[in-house]
């Protein structure tokens, strides 16, 4: 608090010091006798308070105490206070210099309580904080981690990259009728194709789709080309062991337009399995192989990302991965959609959800993925 | 398909190792499946030729053998087999020799006299899978040869998956053709000579169904030795191919269907009835099949080969027992035909069978092999068994193919399929390798595929030839002309995220249920039944994701885990007059504590509002007024259990698992919501509205009301008065207790007043409590608590 008496720039520091060096003096009332005031006498008599005052400051131990002090020496009716008005009866010469030396002395104690307020105020604060100390090795609060399906999060990988190259994701329902699931898609009855699905039926004519490929029909009965989608979705097959599962998932994808090429189908899936695994040099391969509604017809393998292509057991040896089918989609399955199949081409492609996120995550049994084990679900965190 | 590279070596000339040539057979589409050697390892074992027998003086059944082995003098070699015979040769493995298994031979006695080798059976040479006495050799072969040579053992076998679609490669003929394209090499066919008909032996037959067996051949054979030993070199063959050799008659028929692709079948002809008739099965008939091990039932559908007496076979499947060749057998009646793929698909399965005939005519056999296949079996069979053939009877005739018909192939079209173009010559050496026969065109080629190809109908099946021959991977890679990325969808996403991030685990259910669940949880809905279940634990679609939540809440709870917030998304099928709903919903499971055990304490357990809460926060940014509707629902708890309304209208459900489904279900207490997954996703775009700059002023007011009445009619009703300044209401206590009758309830209300156009003064907020008390006080009777 700045004091209204403080005529020049000095520091508390150097009143305090000025004080020390002259030693304590008894306590006395000041202007307690009468008789004419005298300049030394004044002196004196301010050397004695401030001496009692920095006795009595250092002694406060709240700031309750230590402000009573300061009402004691500074207040309206405080000692030194009370020194000013004795200045009056000194004679006028010596006025100057003893107001001086009063408010000095103001100076002083103001400084001295001032600084013991911080003193006390730091000390109650450092007793606070000492209160509230926690043990910051206690756990953490918050809640408990969640987490996608880990088929959920690699179907979402996929969506991502192809959403990038303009697929739009297409749906379609699960349980399908035998034209959009089989005829359309070039599997006339009999086709020894039908055998390999494994289909689970309700009727003659209704069945749980064996595949997603059934909404590349539906797709292209909606809408003309260009057209651009994944069918993203659950599957099922009538077999149930060790590496099979009667539900899974899969992707189907389909590009038609007037200029598809089998060149643009393996630079498409070159570059998704590229990203997918995070691999820039991942090698690729094309094999000549069999669907009834593509033509050229391929699989894709994928070096074994578990060897990197030496050869172990997750790739029987052989140091490729087979991950995909895909082709050329068959004119007589853009025939049964009405579009031209000299005026279009496309490609379509498949592929097991399952296995692809087995192959990211390092799974290895499928059946984990439907048992739903909250600790297995639990490893994938939330996203990646 | 098993491929033995040393008989493809007969077609071919073969100078890749049998890996090389299984990756480049891979990258042509017949992938390499396995590959093994002929024979385990084995050495020093040589032909030897027994050249005297004499008895031990010791043992009864050991005879005491001198063995032509390669060495100056005989070997002296003690031997046990019964079939040890004076001339034979024998495959002997003389000391120092190592058998399969690490079986050293070494010098030895045998009850005192010394054996300086032994004499092998095929099982003991890893050969057979078991043998009576010693492998029998042919006496054509010199002693001393050492025996991996004198057989070829050191051969290869390449096992190839075939595609539906490659039925030409189901014989050595064909996948010595496809070879001779992936590797640019000349074929040479091996010679085939004709037979001549030394018998007029006949046989007819009758041909009822011409479309299921468009041409059909038999020819008797007579005066046959059935005893006849099959050759070594056929039953090694037989052997690699994975086919048991038989007897003489049965391995030829093998090995011309292995060797041509056309499967035979040869009936003791004394035992058949004439004529021959291929005809439908009747109602009724049965089939003693071959081996007499199983009788199946015949119907319409079935295509038979029958006799006076009834059926004798499966046609293209299997022959009958009653009409097979045994030792005895002398007269056969050799039948070479072509039944239609159509004719014969499903028909093996519906027996439960599946055999190499049935494989092959259900994918397509040329049907121009017959006479050829006749030809080659009546030679080898005369060959064997000896004997004289009579003339061929053909019935029918060889369907006409699509191969007749030219297929156009246009350069632009192939340049537009593949994103390459092929040189003209590269185009025709391929399809000529492949046995096509082509003809130049205006338009670019005419091309006629042989009848063997099934599979080549049309452009495109040429131009996936050429770029399979070319090799898929010496194409180009490209990407398609780039076009505008698509948004990913971002609704559910966004859902399911905030789901994870308030600790939820999302599951994936089966789409199938048991029945009993389906009732237990839906017991309104008949739900769609599978005609083919896999278990009956999988056996209707579900009406609904409740059930599968809680199956894996309990799954969860029995491994220590009870702190279960579980969700997920997906169809459920609901039956319905018009047809079926397949419709998407968003689901969850909550059970446990709100929050993780910690060290602070007990956390409070999950009840119905956390539950409702996490509806609440669902649907937060859904269009339209969020409403709960107490209801009952047969899976929820009575008096827990509520409906979510959006503008009044159903989305769903949210309550307490019902305590009998606990215990039926054996999962701890759970709470449930069911949201219509379409209705909640549809959040529309956030519209900006303006903000105050005036303070807000709070009130609190307690209200004592009935115990019956509901809270959230309470906030209605207050709602209802449409008080322009009441920013918001908050209800944040219910009491009931010490200072209130015990059929009342206090309301603890905060009124949230705020103006756009000035600071609130205590006028404003007096005229907003006293309005929502009074109208409180005549809706349902509320005092202001004292």
């Amino acid at each position: 608090m700045p004091s209204l008496f403080c005529f020049g720039n000095r520091k508390r520091g150097a009143c305090k010091a000025a004080a020390r060096t002259r030693g304590p003096l008894p306590c006395r009332r000041i202007g307690g006798r009468g008789g004419p005031y005298q300049s030394g006498e004044v002196v004196e008599q301010l050397q004695q308070l401030v001496a009692e005052a920095r006795e009595r400051v250092e002694g406060a131990t709240d700031l309750k105490a230590l402000d009573e002090v300061r009402v004691h020496y500074l207040g309206k009716k405080g000692a030194l206070t009370a020194q000013l008005k004795e200045l009056g009866k000194l004679p006028a010469e010596e006025r100057p210099a003893a107001g001086q030396k009063v408010n000095e002395a103001k100076t002083e104690v103001a400084g001295l309580i001032e600084s013991r307020k911080e003193a006390l105020a730091q000390s109650a604060l450092a007793e606070q904080l000492a209160g509230e100390q926690v043990d910051v090795t206690l756990p953490g609060r918050r809640q408990a981690d969640g987490a996608l399906h880990p088929i959920t999060q690699t179907l979402e990988r996929i969506e991502t990259f192809f959403a990038g190259l303009g697929f739009r994701v297409a749906e379609g329902p699960e349980v399908e009728d035998d034209f959009h699931n089989f005829e359309a898609l070039n599997i006339p009855e009999h086709h020894p194709a039908r055998a390999m699905h494994d289909t689970f039926y309700f009727d003659a004519h209704r069945v749980l789709r064996t595949h997603t490929s059934p909404v590349q029909i539906r797709t292209m009965e909606q809408e003309r080309p260009p057209l651009r989608v994944i069918a993203p979705g659950r599957v099922y097959r009538c077999d149930s062991d060790l590496t099979h599962s009667p539900m899974f998932h899969q992707v189907e994808g389909l590009c038609v337009d007037t200029d598809i090429t089998f060149a643009d189908l393996r630079g498409v899936l070159s570059a998704f399995l590229q990203a997918f695994f995070d691999r820039d040099d991942l090698a690729t391969r094309f094999r000549p192989s069999y669907f009834p509604f593509t033509e050229p017809s391929a699989e894709v393998d994928i070096q074994c990302v578990h060897c990197g292509g030496d050869g172990c057991r997750v790739c029987s040896h052989t140091g490729w991965l087979e991950v995909m089918g895909c082709g050329m989609v068959h004119p007589n399955v853009l025939g049964h959609v009405g579009i031209d199949a000299e005026q279009y081409t496309g490609f379509a492609f498949g592929l097991g959800v399952e296995r692809m996120a087995m192959l990211r995550h390092g799974v290895n049994d499928l059946r984990l993925f439907f048992d739903n084990d909250i600790r297995f679900i639990g490893q994938f965190g939330q996203t990646g | 398909m098993r491929i033995s590279v040393q008989w493809l070596q007969e077609w071919l000339q073969i100078d890749e190792t049998p890996e090389q040539l299984g990756h480049r057979l891979t990258m042509a589409g017949l992938e390499l499946d396995a590959m093994e050697a002929a024979a385990p390892a084995f050495s020093g074992v040589r032909v030897g030729h027994v050249v005297a027998v004499d008895p031990h003086p010791d043992a009864d059944r050991l005879r005491v053998c001198r063995v032509e082995a390669g060495e100056t003098e005989p070997l002296i070699i003690v031997c046990g087999a019964p079939n040890v015979h004076e001339g034979m040769r024998a495959p002997v493995a003389v000391i120092g020799a190592v058998l399969p298994g690490d079986f050293r031979i070494k010098r030895s006695k045998l009850r005192g006299v010394a054996s300086e080798g032994m004499l092998c059976s095929a099982r003991e040479l890893g050969l057979a899978d078991d043998a009576e006495g010693l492998m029998s050799l042919p006496t054509t072969l010199e002693a001393g040869q050492d025996l991996r040579e004198a057989l070829g053992l050191d051969d290869t076998i390449l096992e190839v998956d075939l595609t539906p679609n490659r039925a030409d490669c189901l014989g050595m003929r064909g996948i010595a053709r496809e070879c001779s394209a992936l590797l640019d090499r000349p074929l040479h066919a091996p010679a085939m000579p004709g037979v001549d008909v030394a018998s007029d032996a006949r046989v007819s037959v009758v041909i009822e169904n011409p479309e299921a067996c468009p041409l059909y051949a038999a020819r008797v054979l007579e005066g046959l030795d059935a005893k006849a030993a099959t050759p070594l070199w056929m039953t090694e063959r037989l052997r690699r191919a994975g086919v048991r050799p038989l007897s003489a008659i049965v391995d030829v028929t093998n090995y011309v269907m292995l060797e041509l692709g056309q499967p035979l079948h040869a009936f003791d002809a004394d035992r058949t009835g004439a004529p021959i008739q291929v005809r439908q099965g009747k109602q009724g008939e049965t089939l003693t099949l071959l081996g007499g091990d199983q009788t199946v039932k015949l119907s319409p559908q079935d295509l038979v080969i029958a006799g006076d007496d009834g059926p004798l076979a499966l046609a293209g499947v299997m022959g009958g027992a009653a009409s097979a060749v045994d030792a005895s057998t002398t007269r056969v009646i050799l039948e070479c035909a072509h039944f239609a793929p159509r004719a014969l698909a499903g028909r093996a399965r519906a027996h439960g069978l599946h055999t190499d005939a049935s494989h092959r005519f259900e994918r397509g056999v040329d049907p121009t092999l017959v006479p050829q296949a006749m030809e080659r079996a009546t030679q080898l069979l005369l060959e064997l068994c000896g004997g004289q053939c009579g003339p061929v009877e053909q019935v029918g005739a060889t369907p006409a193919s699509h191969a007749e018909q030219a297929i156009v192939l246009r350069p632009d079209r192939v340049q537009r399929l593949l994103g390459v173009t092929l040189e003209a010559s590269e185009v025709e050496r391929i399809l000529e390798a492949l046995d096509c026969r082509i003809e130049t065109s205006e338009s670019g080629w005419s091309v006629r595929a042989p009848r063997a190809r099934f599979d080549l109908e049309r452009e495109e099946d040429l131009i996936e030839e050429l770029a399979r021959v070319h090799g898929y991977d010496a194409l180009p890679q490209t990407l398609p002309k780039p076009v505008a990325p698509v948004t990913p969808e971002s609704g559910l996403r966004s859902l399911r995220n905030g789901l994870a991030r308030q600790g939820f685990h999302e599951v994936i259910s089966f789409s199938f249920i048991a029945r009993e669940a389906a009732s237990a949880f839906y017991p309104d809905v008949e739900p769609l039944a599978l005609a083919n279940p896999i278990s009956s634990d999988l056996a209707v679609m579900r009406p609904g994701l409740w059930s599968g939540l809680v199956t894996t809440a309990a799954y969860n709870q029995a491994r220590q885990q009870s702190d279960l917030r579980l969700f997920e998304h997906g169809l459920r099928f609901v039956p319905d007059a018009s047809g079926l709903r397949q419709e998407p919903r968003l689901a969850g499971l909550l059970g446990g504590r709100v929050a993780p055990e910690a060290w602070e304490g007990e956390a409070k357990k999950v009840d119905f509002f956390d539950a409702k809460g996490t509806v609440e926060g669902l649907c937060e940014r859904v269009a339209g007024a969020l409403g709960f509707r107490a209801e009952r629902h047969p899976a929820l708890h009575d008096g827990q259990s509520a409906r979510v309304l959006v503008d009044g209208q159903p989305i769903g459900w949210v309550g307490r698992l019902h305590p009998a489904l606990c215990e039926r279900f054996d999962v701890e207490p759970v709470y449930l919501f069911d949201l219509d997954a379409t209705a909640v996703v549809q959040a529309p775009v956030a519209q900006f509205s303006p903000l105050s700059p005036y303070p807000s002023i709070r009130r609190d007011l307690a209200l004592v009301v009935a115990e019956s009445v509901a809270a959230g009619d309470v906030l209605a009703a207050i709602d209802e008065l449409g008080l322009e300044i009441l920013q918001d209401v908050r209800l944040f206590d219910v009491y009931q207790g010490k200072g209130l009758n015990p059929d009342e309830k206090s309301l603890a209300l905060g009124l949230i007043l705020r103006a756009f156009d000035r600071t609130l003064g205590e006028q404003d907020v007096a005229g907003v409590t006293d309005a929502v008390v009074q109208h409180l006080q005549a809706r349902f009777n509320a005092t202001l608590r004292q």
